[in-house]
């Protein structure tokens, strides 16, 4: 197999690799603060890309509005607006369950999904709707040498990346980022310092929905957007998290990128196992190293 | 109390049962009603075509038959079988054994169809499946009871392949979804391909609901094929065709076969990316004044135009009251020999016959996808381009691998 075939490949597995991150990121973060195990981030990242999807194609006929949402519009406004449920979700559902077991957050998140998806699929049909409104400066394809790579697939992973790493940078290196570590580590202490840490965790919490969001637009124009689309992969993503470490950011965005390109390369060698290959890893991570790569042992 | 009444109730059940056949009458039906079960996906991958939209078709065909066969009434339940066969297993037998359900369609997905088709055989019920493609249904493991109505992986790549061949199109490449229905559907049509002086340069085996083709997609644009075998359904379709459209393998000269492909399916695709598609279908919604009168009915209650599958539900369920009204009863024995016997017109079938094996052998339609400029309307999506006659889209009697044959 020539390096050219390889090479392509790669970047393929790449290209899913920064939705892996972008999408394990959030989950690490609001685990990492939250202590939920957030199962509704698949609904969420779903439910960004339908958002953006009704406000280019369907905000005239279903609610007689005359405005066409753009993409770039829309990748600003969705995630704000996921972001936003997800205020509401905390604030009204997950605020209640933080005295009880880990199992309660996740049974009321996976509910969540079940009504979002099964919204969905009540509208709009299952085996996707493709999103009309990438913009025309980037629907052309780019000559990288060893292939032709749709621009828009680029500028999905510059993104993305850019997202990830500076969410990295916030949390690890500036002031609030390490006030919010400080009320993870001890929230009594933290608060006694007079630091407001449920209004960090609402925010926490928005801001991971809101990641979910932002993956969901920059998808909306690689895959069809359909009411499954993030039923079929949030698994993977918790596959991903799990490799890198509950809680560790770092650990999800490299594990992230790291998977997606591995899957990409099973692509090419044994087709058949790429389903399988992730979770096959996160077996043996669990076996040799039960706190992920980059997580910590407590 | 109530004991002894159930136990004197059994007697007269027995009594009759006993005595019946020598005082039967023209009216016989089984628990004094004719029960049909719509057994579908309801909120999974082929929700869109056949799912709610089923029932509601099946609705349609018992109003329109009066609501009533041989002045009993008809009743139509549905349930959702997750495309699970254990779960779908276990409804037919509840629906058999203690809710007079007297025929099961729908049974979307090839192992649902199957298992539930392997339990009415026991049960002596009859099953018309609409849904589902293998040719295992009526080949392998056929049912004297067991009906197979719309499309078969037998039929579908008969058109579609033959068709491509004949335009040059001889070096095929497959990307196949990795379960029975996928493999079944390579095979089949790999074999028309090879039949015709074609050949199969590749494949690769995609696991269903891939997310992302793109990578099997530059494999077969590297190996030289002259057409992209698509050999799955459903979302997997749409994503792999919408992913070649970005990576421009249509523009660069390769042409895309979709192996099973619905209406509904083109409609959310819209024009822009799938215009050119051919593929092979058993209905087309105006493909005569009928199935468009009719289909534009069912537009008004489903907010959609019909799937084929939707279309055939229509036109199994109204054959099978006919059936038994001709047959006068609702034995199982009595109204499949009936439908054997019949030739089936209406909107969905003209000519249609039901084989011995359970196949119902029609004729079935290879269809392009228009350009956006050709259509006229938000469901004018398809143009036909050549009918393929019944007798080349099915296995005839003659080859037929069901014992109940041969």
């Amino acid at each position: 197999m020539s390096m050219q075939v390889i090479l392509a490949q790669a970047l393929l597995g790449l290209n899913v690799g920064v939705f892996y991150a972008m999408l394990s990121l959030g989950l690490a973060v609001i685990f990492g603060l939250l202590n939920i195990i957030n199962f509704a981030h698949g609904a969420l990242y779903m439910l960004g890309a339908f958002i953006a999807l009704i406000g280019y194609s369907f905000l005239e006929q279903w609610f007689g509005i005359s405005i066409q949402i753009g993409f770039w519009a829309s990748l600003i406004l969705v995630p704000l607006l996921v972001g936003l449920l997800g205020v509401l979700i905390e604030r009204l559902l997950l605020r209640r369950l933080y005295e009880l077991d880990h199992i309660y957050g996740l049974l009321l998140t996976f509910g969540i999904t079940l009504i979002l998806q099964g919204l969905f699929s009540n509208y709009f049909n299952v085996s996707g709707t493709p999103y009309p409104g990438q913009p025309e400066s980037l629907s052309g394809v780019v000559n990288l040498g060893f292939m032709y790579f749709p621009t828009y697939r680029l500028f999905a992973i510059v993104v993305s990346l850019l997202v990830c790493f500076t969410t990295w940078f916030f949390i690890e290196h500036t002031k609030l980022g390490s006030r919010l570590r400080a009320g993870v580590e001890n929230r009594d202490l933290t608060q006694a310092f007079g630091l407001n840490v449920p209004l960090m965790i609402t925010l926490t919490f928005a801001f991971g929905a809101g990641l979910a969001g932002l993956a969901g637009v920059l998808a909306a124009p690689i895959y069809s957007v359909s009411p499954l689309m993030g039923a079929d992969l949030i698994i993977v993503v918790f596959a991903v998290v799990v490799i890198g470490g509950m809680g560790s950011i770092m650990g999800a965005i490299l594990s992230g990128l790291a998977l997606g390109l591995i899957e990409g390369l099973t692509k090419v060698f044994y087709p058949p196992a790429a389903s399988t290959v992730i979770f096959f890893l996160m077996v043996l991570v669990l076996l040799f190293r039960p706190a992920g790569l980059f997580g910590k042992e407590k | 109390m109530f004991k002894h009444w159930k136990h004197g109730l059994v007697g007269v059940v027995a009594a009759t049962t006993f005595t019946l056949p020598l005082v039967s009458t023209a009216a016989d039906l089984s628990d004094n009603k004719v029960k049909i079960g719509v057994l579908s996906d309801m909120s999974g991958v082929y929700k869109s075509l056949e799912g709610p939209g089923a029932v509601i078709a099946a609705k349609m065909a018992v109003e329109d038959f009066g609501g009533s066969v041989l002045d009993k009434p008809i009743e139509v339940i549905s349930a959702d079988h997750q495309n699970k066969p254990d779960i779908a297993a276990s409804t037919a037998r509840e629906w058999i054994d203690s809710k007079e359900v007297d025929m099961i369609t729908g049974l979307d997905n090839s192992s649902v169809g199957l298992a539930v088709q392997g339990l009415a055989k026991e049960k002596k019920t009859i099953t018309m499946n609409t849904g589902a493609g293998s040719t295992a249904l009526t080949e392998e493991q056929c049912s004297p009871y067991g009906i197979h109505y719309v499309y078969d992986t037998h039929a579908l790549p008969v058109g579609t392949a033959t068709a491509m061949v004949n335009n040059g199109g001889k070096k095929w490449f497959f990307i196949t979804a990795d379960y029975a229905f996928g493999h079944s559907l390579r095979d089949n049509t790999g074999a028309i391909v090879e039949s015709m002086g074609g050949k199969v340069v590749g494949n690769v085996n995609a696991p269903l609901s891939t997310n992302d083709f793109s990578s099997y997609l530059l494999q077969a644009q590297s190996s030289g094929a002259d057409v992209i075998g698509l050999a799955n359904a459903g979302q997997d379709t749409v994503n792999a065709i919408k992913q070649a459209n970005q990576f421009r393998i249509v523009q660069s000269g390769q042409k895309l076969a979709g192996m099973l492909v619905f209406i509904t399916d083109v409609h959310s695709m819209g024009l822009d990316i799938a215009q050119g598609l051919q593929f092979t279908t058993a209905f087309v919604w105006n493909q005569n004044d009928e199935a468009k009168a009719w289909s534009e009915r069912f537009n008004e209650r489903q907010g959609a135009m019909p799937s084929m599958v939707q279309a055939g539900v229509y036109s199994a369920v109204s054959n099978y009251l006919k059936a038994i009204k001709a047959a006068g009863t609702d034995d199982t024995e009595a109204v499949r020999a009936k439908l054997g016997e019949m030739t089936l017109d209406d909107m969905f079938v003209k000519g249609g016959k039901i084989a011995p094996n359970g196949s119902m052998i029609h004729d079935m339609y290879l269809v392009e996808v228009k350009k956006p400029a050709d259509s006229q309307s938000e469901w004018d999506l398809l143009k036909v381009i050549s009918k393929i006659p019944a007798d080349k889209a099915y296995i005839s009697m003659a080859d037929t691998k069901c014992s109940l044959v041969n």
